[in-house]
């Protein structure tokens, strides 16, 4: 059997193409059962970026072939019009690349958190739609470790990709956990509106927005289920609130270092973090020069999401090796299919001589107490085990280095092995 | 005996050295080497405690008498205090701090002697008495060095996190608030084992009838600088840089009491 597959990604095609290949969750259980067909199987990942089909088959052209088809139907263009947009890749690198998808290698930002659910996704769909045989489930399980191994193993996702990210992890490193916390939106926009959602995930408690619009604050603040109100509000709330966000239209600044100062008075040394998105800014940037004030613009933060960038870059070099170690193993145990048979047959033809002989001392065994008759019962078994441990070792560690094919035919001619001798076994049990 | 003391001393400087030298290539380029450091922590540690069990093995009485001795035991407290949070990962930045000042204080306690198999004689802190008012007193040490650790780790971060030093998110630190609960936490557990070292100190005294003298007051201003703090911390709501500050400033005062402390 052998894996095939056929896609492509925001590398390869634009967003248009993407937008055409993209498979929706209603369509995916039909499509993996038409690539399967009646022997094979088959997985699609389709995310924004990527839609990839991943086809397990005896015939690797005929299921290239298969998967052309049904991407050249999707985009509604003809395959030879699709496939410079596509790449195919066949086994190890098909396995390795998916391995990569997992760990956000291939990703627009590597180190992004949700392709290993999508990846998850794929699997579980295949799973439910009946496609998912021996070689898909070692695959996906193995990708999916290979993710969960990259994240944990690696700082590749630790630090944040996106100015609203960026805001959120600061905060973070100001006041621990944010729930409970209180925000101050200045302004009603669209960029507060998106840091505000990243605070709020990270459990952000009650949220006041001030706008010079009190109609646009109050629709703002219903969306957060927070409070409005007009600017002149602005001074009494920074008493309170351990977070301001500001983005207002304003062309001077909305606060100043002096009102700052009268609340941090209040506050008791209690900090305050400032995210200012506004250009021109909404803070005066004296701000961050008062005691227990943290105040970072919209250029700071870009400063902070390209260190973090480069740092996400250096942490995958690291992960590529984990890539590399993952995608060997899975090498190594798609070659040991080959010698898998022969293992099972030799096996098989063994217990089943250890059956006959002890079902032909049967007589002679009566005499014995059932604690004794298990002792006999394991005795053998465990000879038998022995006896063949070392043999099914050389023959996957021969399977390893390609010569596995050899191997399991010395094996099955030594022995007068027949593959009718093993139970029907599937690869990856 | 003697000789296995003796080897003893070189894992644990080792671990110390290879510590601190880690957390510093750390702090310089974050990465893996913290994961080296806490395990030259680890290492390090559980080989001075076996040292500490055989200089006791082999000792009659308490075998810290001497200011040396009573250096190791120190180094050996404030080692075992930092592993408590120094496992956790964003608390593994405070052994920049913690890890170069042990592995320099585990030094000068071998140079002198205390870490060697010439320490064990009992000399004169024979009796249980004695043994507590130097635990506690080197015990309540080793807490206001951890908070210092804690409260110069916050102002260096509060620094960068001001400064907007584009690499702040890549340092896996500790959060500001966390900081300044921990150092004040830490201080509230050290300085009821110094008010108990202090007392079991002067309840010994009175029944000696020795005299008050200069140790004892830095020991008693150092008391009342750490009680200052946490009534400001506590009390009046102190809170961030000035809380950090007050601790610094209160440790000064022990690193010029630890020294005679240990003299005895």
């Amino acid at each position: 059997m052998h894996l095939v597959l056929v896609g492509t990604s925001h590398h390869r095609a634009p967003v248009e193409l993407r937008e055409q290949l993209y498979v929706t969750a209603p369509e995916n259980p039909e499509l993996v059962r038409r690539l399967a067909g009646d022997e094979g199987e088959a997985v699609a990942l389709s995310t924004c970026n990527r839609t990839e089909l991943y086809v397990v088959d005896d015939d690797p052209e005929a299921a290239q072939e298969r998967a052309f088809a049904e991407l050249a139907a999707l985009s509604g263009l003809s395959e030879s019009e699709i496939a410079p947009s596509l790449y195919t890749l066949a086994d190890e690198a098909a396995a390795m690349h998916l391995f990569r998808v997992a760990a956000s290698l291939d990703s627009m930002i590597p180190g992004e958190a949700q392709i290993l659910g999508q990846v998850r996704g794929a699997y579980e769909t295949a799973k439910e739609a009946g496609t998912a045989g021996g070689i898909v489930h070692r695959l996906f399980r193995q990708a999916l470790r290979v993710g969960r191994r990259v994240r944990s193993e690696t700082a590749i996702g630790e630090n944040p990709a996106s100015i609203s990210s960026a805001a959120a992890e600061l905060a973070e490193r100001v006041f621990g956990t944010l729930e409970g916390r209180r925000i101050l939106v200045l302004g009603a926009g669209k960029m507060s509106d998106l840091a505000t959602v990243n605070l709020i995930s990270r459990g952000v408690e009650s949220v006041f927005v001030a706008n010079r619009s009190v109609e646009r604050a109050e629709k703002l603040a219903r969306r957060f289920g927070g409070r409005a109100a007009g600017l002149d509000a602005v001074e009494t709330e920074l008493e309170d609130v351990d977070i301001v966000v500001a983005s207002t239209g304003a062309r001077g600044h909305v606060l100043s270092a002096e009102q700052v100062e009268r609340a941090m008075r209040k506050r008791k040394g209690r900090p305050i973090f400032f995210v200012d998105i506004a250009v021109p800014r909404d803070v005066d940037p004296a701000v961050n020069d008062i005691e227990g004030c943290y105040l970072y613009d919209v250029d700071d933060l870009d400063r902070v999401v390209e260190e973090s960038v480069a740092g996400r870059r250096e942490e995958a070099v690291r992960a590529e090796a984990i890539v590399a170690e993952e995608a060997e193993g899975f090498r190594a145990w798609q070659l040991s299919l080959d010698v898998v048979p022969a293992i099972a047959s030799l096996r098989a033809r063994a217990e089943s001589i250890r059956t006959t002989e002890l079902e032909r001392a049967e007589g002679r065994l009566n005499t014995l107490s059932p604690s004794e008759r298990r002792a006999v019962e394991s005795l053998t078994a465990q000879i038998v085990n022995k006896l063949l441990h070392a043999p099914t070792v050389r023959m996957k560690q021969a399977a390893a280095a390609a010569d596995g094919v050899l191997y399991a035919d010395a094996v099955r001619h030594l022995f007068d092995l027949d593959e009718r001798d093993s139970s029907a076994r599937q690869p990856g049990e | 005996m003697g000789e296995l003391a003796v080897i003893l001393v070189w894992p644990a400087l080792a671990g110390y050295l290879e510590a601190a030298v880690a957390y510093v290539g750390d702090g310089v380029r974050p990465g893996r080497l913290s994961r080296f450091a806490i395990w030259g922590v680890r290492i390090g540690w559980l080989a001075q405690t076996a040292l500490l069990v055989v200089q006791a093995a082999r000792a009659e009485g308490f075998p810290w008498g001497t200011w040396a001795g009573s250096l190791n035991l120190f180094v050996w407290l404030v080692v075992g205090a930092y592993l408590i949070w120094g496992c956790r990962a964003p608390f593994r930045l405070l052994g920049l701090v913690v890890m170069p000042l042990a592995a320099v204080l585990f030094v000068v306690a071998w140079l002198s002697g205390g870490a060697g198999d010439g320490n064990g004689d009992g000399s004169e802190l024979g009796d249980l008495f004695l043994v507590f008012h130097v635990g506690l007193i080197l015990a309540a040490f080793a807490g206001f060095t951890l908070a210092a650790g804690l409260a110069g780790l916050y102002l260096w971060q509060e620094r960068r996190l001001k400064a907007h030093a584009p690499g702040v998110l890549r340092q896996r630190a500790p959060s500001q608030a966390a900081l300044d609960a921990l150092t004040g936490r830490t201080i509230l557990v050290a300085l009821p084992a110094l008010t108990l070292g202090l007392a079991v100190g002067l309840a010994r005294l009175g029944s000696d009838g020795g005299g008050f003298d200069a140790v004892m007051a830095v020991a008693l201003l150092t008391w009342a600088a750490y009680a200052a703090f946490l009534l400001l911390r506590y009390e009046a709501g102190w809170r961030g840089r000035r809380t950090a500050y007050l601790a610094l400033a209160a440790f000064a005062l022990v690193a010029v009491a630890l020294v005679p402390v240990t003299h005895f």
